[in-house]
């Protein structure tokens, strides 16, 4: 494992380092230390490598993330894995705002809670929060799965397209469009998979499914009310 | 009765005039507001009331055709490692594969590259027709990040981050499902045939301190190489264009309300925003005061439609302008060729606006293959090119007769305006005195 100190370093000096990364280096393991809640660690990374970081980070922290497996030995600020494409980001403590916002690909592990606006315009990416999760979690999801192993806030699952949210705890208040839909057995192995690659101990039978009731889905003036 | 007694003619109201009339009766019938694509239609306050001084005792004009007058801009020298150099101060404003076809965005991009500009991707992402044809190309990063990935943004010249536009200041965006193709589906990661929202906010950073940490991730990925511009609408430009400077960007884009969409409600284009004209000087006050004006570059866009236009807004303080609007006349759209379809269509050429609605005869705002074919990208972008090159002939000829050697040397001073209105939006003198409304 390499070290990489952000203190002396800088963001800028860390991030450089690991883009320089050729996809085929022996260099795959890398320590950062002292991120002192810095913003954009290790964004951009294209290639599979490890990078773990010892301490709380800032905003964006694996932001676009490509094929690298990153973990975050603490607490996350907004954003973190904005718009991931593919590759790991594991968050151990709790996660901010707009977590795993607009991801295409890859899978997000919040250890412990999210807050607002969880999966936010999620494309593509899977989101396995073990805590709870804040109001508006999964707006206008598009695709990909967001499982919530403790509760959701307000309006989950708001103005939601074609994601598949799966919640353990309570989600009392559902956005518009947004409905409990059932559990079937392919659901039931989806979930199984994700609780699995996720590493988070949670038992499916204890799970509900949400998603869309693809009433908002073209524009209709007689559900004028329901925006 | 006496038939002979003289009787008034019949008088339609200024205030029910024919155009509200028939809205009236269309939302009576219809229950749903008027969705349309392009700009304000209203008569606003514009470039058309300013007036050129030229020289003549105090200062003398320089040849045409013999003189240099240069035309070149150069954009992002505040932070990028690359600032984009253009031939001309004239850029294609961005404008989204699944708003205008595939040809279009080709055709776009081969214009401006012949005349030696920049243009712009859009909502939806990068094509690959129009990376290819593109010398100078700016990706746009949008409320709903539709298409974003990191590879795109690295093939990117500069990054605009959309905050918003002047055809919708505070609006989101629309692209109903009649327009959504297989391809334009797959790439915004949605069904076919589903209307596409696109959010009206960011979905991760609220206000000016958030957004300068979320240019800083920007920069990180693109090695800072990037120019980033921001895109904001012509709301509040003073305050809008000095918390776009806190928040990092290299360059500003201000579009006025007479910059175009591709679909929205026709009360937000008419009823929201500011006019260009009154855009301009608040925008380079705001640059001014910071010490940042020439430093942070000021891209002004909303209803440019030729050279004076031009001129007009280099001389007010802009570094470059932008086209959207004039960029798909120049393509062919509303081309009285088609005007039997667009009579169709219940329209006429010069006034078809329903761009949303994917049927334009022109083939560009559309995504109909079999319309599409009907434009040619290449001969398209001649005449785009040619444009181009038509409105910086007519910016340095006015250029050259107020005695500047470069476009960028234009100022207020060679102003004056004919209206009071113009006069206070453009601070520059009413014609035939030195009064300056508010001064």
């Amino acid at each position: 494992m390499i070290e990489l100190d952000l203190k002396s370093e800088g963001v800028r000096g860390v991030n450089s380092r690991l883009h320089s990364l050729p996809k085929n280096t022996n260099q795959r393991h890398w320590l950062l230390k002292n991120p002192q809640g810095q913003h954009a660690i290790a964004c951009g990374l294209d290639g599979p490598f490890t990078v773990e970081i010892a301490g709380h980070v800032g905003f964006y922290c694996g932001g676009m993330n490509k094929e690298a497996e990153i973990i975050i030995h603490g607490h996350a600020g907004v954003g973190v894995a904005e718009n991931m494409m593919s590759g790991l980001v594991r968050v151990t403590g709790n996660a901010s705002e707009s977590a795993g916002a607009t991801g295409n690909g890859g899978l997000l592990v919040i250890e412990g809670d999210a807050s607002s606006r969880c999966g936010i315009s999620m494309k593509g990416i899977d989101i396995v929060v073990g805590g709870s999760v804040g109001h508006m979690s999964a707006f206008m999801a598009q695709r990909g799965n967001l499982v919530v192993c403790g509760d959701a806030g307000e309006a989950l699952g708001d103005s939601i397209y074609e994601a598949r949210l799966y919640v353990k705890g309570r989600a009392e208040n559902l956005g518009a469009d947004c409905i409990e839909k059932e559990m079937r057995a392919e659901h039931r192995e989806e979930l199984e998979k994700l609780l699995e690659r996720a590493k988070i101990k949670a038992k499916v039978k204890d799970f509900r499914r949400y998603g869309s009731a693809r009433q908002l889905y073209n524009f209709n003036i007689d559900h004028a009310d329901a925006y | 009765m006496d038939t002979n007694i003289p009787r008034t003619v019949p008088r339609k109201s200024a205030t029910f005039d024919d155009y509200t009339l028939s809205e009236i009766r269309r939302a009576a019938s219809t229950g749903i507001y008027d969705i349309r694509g392009g700009g304000a239609k209203r008569r606003l306050p514009h470039f058309d009331d300013l007036l050129f001084l030229g020289a003549s005792m105090s200062r003398y004009p320089l040849e045409g055709y013999r003189e240099k007058c240069g035309t070149n801009v150069v954009l992002g020298t505040r932070f990028a490692k690359k600032p984009i150099e253009l031939k001309i101060p004239i850029t294609i404003a961005g404008m989204s594969f699944g708003s205008l076809s595939a040809q279009a965005k080709e055709a776009l991009g081969r214009g401006a590259s012949i005349a030696g500009t920049s243009t712009t991707t859009g909502d939806g992402g990068m094509t690959p027709e129009e990376r290819g044809q593109s010398k100078t190309l700016v990706y746009q990063y949008l409320p709903s990040r539709y298409g974003m990935n990191p590879d795109d943004l690295r093939k990117a010249d500069a990054i605009e981050v959309v905050v918003g536009q002047g055809a919708k200041p505070g609006g989101g965006g629309m692209l109903l499902g009649q327009k959504i193709s297989d391809r334009v589906a797959q790439m915004r990661c949605l069904p076919k045939g589903i209307d596409q929202r696109s959010a009206c906010r960011h979905p991760d950073w609220t206000g000016p301190d958030d957004l300068e940490i979320k240019i800083h991730e920007l920069r990180e990925i693109t090695n800072w190489e990037k120019p980033i511009f921001i895109k904001v609408g012509g709301a509040r430009p003073f305050y809008d264009v000095a918390l776009s400077v806190k928040a990092g960007a290299d360059v500003v884009v201000v579009d006025g309300m007479q910059g175009g969409t591709a679909a929205t409600q026709e009360v937000f284009i008419e009823h929201v925003g500011q006019p260009t004209l009154a855009c301009i000087r608040p925008a380079v006050a705001a640059l001014q005061e910071l010490g940042m004006h020439r430093k942070v570059q000021l891209i002004v866009s909303g209803g440019i439609r030729n050279g004076a236009d031009v001129a007009k807004a280099l001389a007010l303080g802009a570094d470059a302008v932008s086209i959207g609007t004039a960029a798909l006349v120049a393509l062919g759209d509303n081309d009285p060729r088609w005007e039997a379809e667009y009579e169709k269509l219940g329209s006429t050429a010069g006034a078809y606006d329903d761009w949303h609605e994917g049927r334009d005869p022109a083939g560009i705002t559309t995504q109909d293959p079999e319309l599409s074919k009907r434009l040619d990208p290449v001969l398209a972008g001649r005449r785009l090119a040619n444009y181009l090159k038509v409105m910086t002939l007519e910016a340095q000829t006015i250029a050259r007769a107020c005695g500047k050697s470069h476009v960028h040397n234009l100022e207020p001073e060679d102003l004056v305006a004919l209206t009071v209105e113009a006069a206070a939006m453009a601070q520059v003198p009413l014609a035939g005195t030195s009064w300056i409304p508010g001064k």
